[in-house]
């Protein structure tokens, strides 16, 4: 699905020694050596990686390719040859002239074993399917089989691998090992260790990838259990992704558990908002109703993971004070519904009228590229002073980046936002206080909060308020324009590294709601008579040629994962 | 929870340390074994105690105890009799000399793992092979190996212990 990004700019890769295998019969040539999942230091290749370059699929419970290599599963296993030598230390060869594959008397676990010049892996032979069988048989003796109440089922590997490798009837006649089933591992994770099948892929995360050493496994043999130390929290600011990470249904999220079943949920690609790292995501709904959002793998972003912060923060999207209506408001004197149309001339209107110089207009680092390119347009045409807000938090070595705002660069190349964000929202609340400014246009933010009080907003001649929620600046504007969630529409943020991302949407807007750059496309053609694009893929192409640092982008070139652009200095 | 380590068992742990230079977690084991020598269990304050000496998590150290069935997670009475229940052993009689100690004692013979007297005297468990198939039954009793008990020399045995 990923369309590869022309203006990708890579280091160009060292040569890499390449080595020829077989794999099920059909010759590849595989990197001698791959970059650790760890360190990134080179390590011999494994039979499991070259079957993926092969694009043949070797099943596999612990094996994850950004995780340390357990080899504890054994579903990987595989059988090899490697070709035959001579007591004179020379090939041995078939009477045809190749060389003779001596195949060896034992499988191997291909996610733990290198390969070798001229190797031969096959993975469909009768024997593989057998040992796959046993693993299989083997995992699922002390295996509750609660499939009917498991949140897991539907991408459950368990489940998957029983499909192509699994009995009909089960063997085993003894008592099944009782485990603990409703473990409170954490605030946001409950375990259910009857599911586990100890391939350890939560414990290396949290270990090798989020730096907390809280999971292990303890006692021995069939009582083997997962737990956290007693007394002990397994509480760190990515545990939800040992949800992702587990193959069964063993670790479930608090949130999602027994709200949906998967096979229900429409996945959307889009891009969290949480901050500026801006993790690629999954978005799964289900009748406009938003369930979870999960990380979707890009390497140059977030590799296959997100901040539980980011992962939870949805809920605002059906929200109870949504903004639904869209309203002309007489502060003090009731309000009446008007229509897009209306609105657009009627703020045009006031616009045009309003005196040069006189115009504040505030958008959000929240809002899209296409939004703000936009909105520049705007403050272009009526010589409006803008600014943006600027969020900041603690940002951690990982993923969580200490601006809050998902596309503070696009506010800055588009030129809404001062190098510092905020910088000039000290003059604007100066000029309303004076008198200078009486028309303020805020999308997406609740200036009341940043030094713009309901004093100042009193002082206004029009106050045009766009957002998602109500807030005491929607709630003294002239006009109230209901805003659309990311998830509701379509756009492109630009991240703290300068990656240009798109986003899909995923539910429909509330009510009367919809994409402001839809309204802004209006507004802008009611200025000054130009005509943009109606799509986004149009709106974003035109952008593109007009902002300097997005020069050479298109909708299209942005693919599923970005471009990274050069940030001016 | 308190844990204090006389200065004597501190300096042998860290002796026992100095053993694995540069790879401190290697001593994980001998620690336990130390500590459980001097307190009779591993607390889960000995627990967090040894991890934060080895520089570890205290799940690391828990996963170690847990694993082991020689170390206790629970104070043992002030005699342990370790009864053998390996091949030999359980052919020359060790189940019935093992349920002799308990109705003695008043233990449950069927209950699993190391079993105390209310009165914290003795404590009575299966062990796996002591070693000593050619006298079975054997047992141990404290650190003294005792060959081919029979029922009046476990008596003998337990009025010995003070």
């Amino acid at each position: 699905m990923s369309t590869a990004a022309p203006t990708e700019t890579k280091p160009a890769p060292p040569p890499v020694e390449t080595i020829k295998v077989k794999v099920d019969g059909r010759e590849i040539a595989v990197p001698k050596t791959m970059p650790d999942p760890m360190s990134g230091k080179p390590v011999a290749t494994t039979m499991i990686q070259a079957c993926n370059l092969a694009r043949v699929d070797v099943p596999h419970y612990c094996y994850h390719p950004k995780l340390p290599v357990a080899g504890n599963c054994r579903m990987c296993l595989v059988e090899f040859g490697t070709p035959a030598m001579g007591p004179d230390r020379k090939p041995v060869l078939n009477p045809d002239g190749t060389p003779k594959i001596a195949k060896s008397p034992r499988p191997a676990i291909a996610c733990a074993t290198p390969i070798s010049p001229g190797m031969e892996i096959y993975t469909t032979t009768p024997g593989v399917k057998q040992m796959r069988e046993g693993v299989l048989e083997f995992l699922l003796i002390n295996h509750p089989l609660d499939c009917p109440i498991c949140d897991q089922a539907g991408e459950c590997k368990l489940q998957e691998y029983s499909v192509e490798y699994g009995q009909t009837t089960s063997r085993f006649v003894e008592a099944k090992v009782h485990k603990p089933k409703q473990v409170d591992l954490g605030p946001r994770i409950v375990l259910d260790d009857e599911r586990c099948i100890l391939c350890t892929r939560c414990i290396r995360f949290t270990r090798d990838i989020a730096g907390d050493d809280a999971l292990g496994i303890v006692n021995r043999g069939s009582y083997n259990t997962l737990a956290a130390y007693p007394g002990k929290a397994f509480d760190n600011n990515y545990t939800l992704n040992t949800v992702d990470l587990c193959p069964v249904g063993a670790l479930t999220s608090k949130d999602f558990r027994f709200q949906m079943r998967v096979w229900f949920l429409k996945e959307t690609k889009s891009v969290c908002t949480s901050c500026a790292t801006g993790c690629n995501i999954v978005i799964g709904a289900r009748e406009d109703k938003v369930y979870r959002y999960e990380p979707r793998e890009n390497d140059a972003v977030n590799s296959s993971w997100m901040c539980d912060s980011g992962r939870l923060n949805y809920k605002w999207i059906g929200a109870a004070n949504r903004i639904t209506r869209l309203l002309r408001q007489n502060p003090g004197a009731g309000s009446e519904p008007i229509t897009w149309t209306t609105a657009a001339r009627e703020i045009a209107d006031r616009l045009l009228a309003a005196r040069p110089g006189s115009v504040a207009i505030i958008g959000s680092a929240r809002q899209t590229n296409e939004e703000l390119f936009l909105l520049a347009r705007v403050a272009r045409q009526v010589s409006a002073v803008t600014d943006s807000v600027p969020r900041t938090q603690t940002g951690d070595k990982l993923l969580v980046s200490a601006d809050r705002n998902p596309n503070s660069n696009g506010a800055r190349l588009t030129g809404i936002a001062p190098a510092v964000l905020g910088s000039n929202l000290r003059a604007i609340a100066d000029g309303i206080a004076k008198g200078t400014i009486k028309t303020l246009v805020v999308f997406g933010e609740d200036v009341t909060k940043h030094g713009i009080g309901a004093e100042l907003l009193a002082k206004l001649d029009t106050l045009v308020a766009c957002d998602i929620l109500s807030n005491p600046t929607t709630d003294r504007a002239h006009y109230v324009l209901p805003g659309c969630a990311h998830a509701e529409k379509r756009g492109s943020f630009t991240n703290g590294k300068g990656r240009v991302q798109r986003f899909m949407k995923a539910v429909e807007p509330r009510g009367d709601a919809r994409p402001e750059w839809e309204f802004l496309h209006e507004l802008v053609r009611n200025l000054n008579g130009q005509d943009g694009f109606t799509t986004i893929e149009g709106l974003f192409n035109l952008m593109a040629r007009e902002v300097p640092a997005f020069q050479g982008l298109t909708w299209a070139a942005l693919g599923d994962t970005g471009v990274t652009i050069t940030l001016p200095a | 929870m308190s844990f204090t380590v006389p200065p004597t068992l501190a300096a042998e742990i860290d002796e026992l340390i100095s053993h694995y230079p540069g790879q401190k977690r290697s001593a994980s084991l001998m620690l336990l074994h130390a500590v459980q020598e001097h307190f009779g269990w591993i607390s889960p304050a000995a627990t967090e105690w040894i991890a934060a000496k080895l520089d570890l998590q205290p799940i690391n150290v828990h996963e170690l105890v847990t694993f082991y069935p020689m170390f206790r997670r629970e104070p043992a009475g002030r005699h342990v009799i370790k009864v053998c229940r390996t091949l030999s052993c359980a052919l020359g009689g060790s189940h019935a000399l093992h349920a002799h100690f308990c109705q003695k004692l008043g233990l449950d013979a069927h209950a699993h793992g190391l079993q105390t007297t209310p009165d914290g005297k003795f404590s009575v468990e299966f062990v796996e092979c002591l070693a000593s198939c050619g006298t079975a039954p054997v047992l141990m009793c404290n650190e003294e190996f005792h060959e081919g008990v029979t029922t009046a020399k476990a008596d003998e045995i337990m009025e010995k212990c003070a």
